[in-house]
């Protein structure tokens, strides 16, 4: 089989985002190992949603949720002492994937904005969950003890190793979720979000598959949360808070939904634009919300549908 | 603490109260939903810049039933022109695309308020004769302050009940809901009814915050916490029915106030004290989402689904 276009980006995407700590190192600039790192746990974060958003048509505004579960899947073990890295980071996936599981279940019953109301409602549930741990530091957080432990050479404290696992994780993700949406699996997502009466009709039941993808993609957000408690050292209900879902969203709208790169691209342009107006002035959000709402209205297929000269289906 | 006759009265009308609240932001949403199947994040900002203008005019003119009616119409006029420059071309898109738009616009409004008034909270103080208490019952008062929400919230209520089924308006408005195409082809100019309609629920979002502000903190963002809570009650009510949004509202404020007054002495009696401590007001919390989880386990559509649409 030839080398497809996927896989050549991928690899060309793979290489400079490698190339970022040496060029940093070089220009003394350690600054931007930090900002892209976050930059690329956002990726995954985005990505996950992307893979119910743009390929299942599942506007799920509850995303952030994950995100504070996996930080709290390894703030929590931390704070009592357990710093082993493979059980933090597996207690993430499995219990995001279990909460998944049960907001899916209950949310899937409804659709439309009956659905984008539901996953925000419950996302805002477990963040007042949060601030009601007052033994983790209620709605102040607290401190990661310490940075999950792996043994061997991998040692998150070192920058460096801690962005090359990250970017092993993302590639690693991007490869699987490439899988994914063109195996047999995300053939019926994308049928069930293109003509769910369709898709009953050749004889799927579109509910167990959806319910999967949430349940992939909300696995996958949790470990982006753990990866970002060990990024920022901290962990506060915020993560969970709704306009991180919002932002979340907004990466994959900007990037291109329904593409796998649309979403890392995007990660990367709204966090890079939130560093640059940041420092510009402390009131960038003045600025950020009509862009926002500009791209939303006049940029339908996000940054990736700027770049492609044909568009595709979906 | 005692659990009284007295105070379960009392906290039933501060549920009430919050209840009406809901409502009077819940009736907007649900109306902009059911007639241009529009999803409205930036709901709550019509809230909070009712609260700033009411405190605004309250303070330059030394009056607070003065500022809170100049705010109604200034945030119906806020209202009318978000709707006309930014939100009208959002009609036609996908849920989606509103939903982030209209995010947007959240970002934009808090951010604004902060650079006029600053992130702190402002606080408005009562004019004296609202200042007092009612007896609503031999030996139970109540704040006349509170007593006078829920009075102002079943009067538009009842106006809006008699608006929407009793008037040439709301018989457009119905229909308008029922189908939007034949409406249009009838005649009726749908444009201007849409703009009435979201002026409506801006005043009404309005009239919510400008009495918000004396009894809950006046900040930017505060639009939001509440916002939240009114999707849970047009959830739970139904989307797009005003009646939905009354009882949802009553359910939700009711929940709300009770859990958070007796789900700690209630836990108590079952577990042990210390426990109860943490798990009430964790629980309290996240009461009106159980709620919501449960109505919706059994009912997908609410409990008043709207007529009308599929």
């Amino acid at each position: 089989m030839a080398i497809s276009r996927r896989t050549i980006v991928l690899g060309v995407a793979g290489l400079l985002l490698a190339l970022v700590p040496p060029i940093a190192a070089l220009t003394n600039q350690p600054f931007y190992v930090d900002l892209f790192r976050r930059m690329m746990i956002f990726a995954i974060a985005a990505v996950s949603l992307d893979l119910i958003l743009g390929y299942g048509g599942m506007v799920s505004f509850g995303h952030a949720a994950y995100l504070g579960i996996g930080a709290y899947a390894v703030g929590i073990p931390a704070f009592h002492g357990i710093d082993n890295g493979f059980l933090q980071w597996g207690l993430a996936i499995v219990a995001s994937a279990l909460t998944a599981l049960v907001i899916g279940a209950i949310s899937l019953r409804t659709s439309g904005v009956y659905f984008i109301m539901i996953t925000l409602a419950f996302a805002q549930m477990l963040y007042y969950l949060g601030i009601s741990l007052e033994t983790y530091g209620g709605d102040n957080g607290m401190r990661l003890a310490a940075r999950s432990k792996f043994g061997g050479p991998i040692d998150l404290h070192q920058p460096m190793v801690f962005y090359y696992v990250v970017l092993a994780i993302l590639v690693l993700f991007l490869v699987l979720g490439g899988r994914l949406v063109e195996s047999r699996f995300g053939m019926v997502i994308r049928a069930a979000k293109s003509n769910e009466p369709r898709a009953r009709a050749i004889g799927f039941s579109p509910f167990r598959y959806k319910l999967t993808a949430f349940v992939i993609a909300g696995s996958a957000g949790g470990l982006a949360g753990a990866l970002l408690a060990n990024q920022t050292e901290y962990l506060t209900p915020e993560f969970m808070h709704w306009t991180r879902s919002g932002e979340i969203m907004f990466m994959v709208i900007l990037g291109g939904m329904g593409t796998l790169f649309g979403p890392v691209i995007g990660a990367i342009v709204l966090l890079l634009l939130e560093d640059v107006l940041s420092a510009l002035t402390a009131h960038w959000q003045i600025v950020l919300g009509p862009i926002l709402v500009l791209v939303v209205l006049f940029a339908k297929h996000g940054l990736v549908g700027l770049l492609r000269v044909t568009p595709r289906d979906g | 603490m005692t659990v009284t006759v007295a105070l379960v009265l009392e906290q039933t009308l501060n549920g009430l109260q919050y209840g009406v609240m809901l409502f009077l932001m819940a009736a907007g949403l649900t109306l902009v939903f059911g007639i241009m199947n529009f999803v409205n994040l930036a709901h709550g900002s019509l809230y909070m810049v009712g609260a700033y203008l009411a405190t605004a005019f309250a303070a330059w003119s030394g009056s607070f039933v003065l500022g809170a009616a100049l705010a109604l119409p200034a945030t119906l006029l806020v209202g009318i022109v978000v709707e006309v420059v930014a939100l009208r071309t959002l009609y036609e898109r996908d849920h989606l695309d509103q939903v982030l738009a209209t995010f947007g616009l959240i970002l934009f409004f808090n951010e604004l308020i902060a650079i006029i008034w600053g992130r702190a909270a402002i606080y408005t103080s009562l004019p004296p004769f609202l200042g007092g208490h009612i007896r609503v019952l031999p030996g139970v008062p109540y704040p006349a302050y509170r007593a006078g929400i829920i009075l102002v919230g079943v009067t538009v209520a009842v106006l809006l009940w008699v608006l929407v089924t009793r008037t040439r308006l709301g018989m457009r408005i119905r229909a308008g809901a029922s189908n939007r195409t034949m409406v249009s082809a009838l005649g009726v100019n749908i444009r201007l009814l849409y703009t009435l309609v979201f002026g409506l629920g801006a005043a009404l979002a309005g009239l919510a915050g400008a009495m918000a502000g004396p009894i809950y903190s006046v900040q930017p963002g505060m639009g939001e916490a509440i916002l939240i809570q009114v999707f849970v009650v047009i959830v739970i009510g139904g989307i797009g029915s005003i009646r939905g949004a009354m009882v949802g509202a009553i359910v939700v404020g009711m929940a709300d106030t009770l859990g958070r007054a007796f789900l700690k002495p209630m836990l108590a009696t079952v577990i042990s004290p210390p426990a109860a401590d943490k798990a009430g007001p964790a629980l309290a919390s996240m009461l009106i989402y159980l709620l919501m989880a449960a109505v919706l386990f059994f009912r997908p559509e609410g409990l008043f689904p709207a007529r009308g649409r599929s």
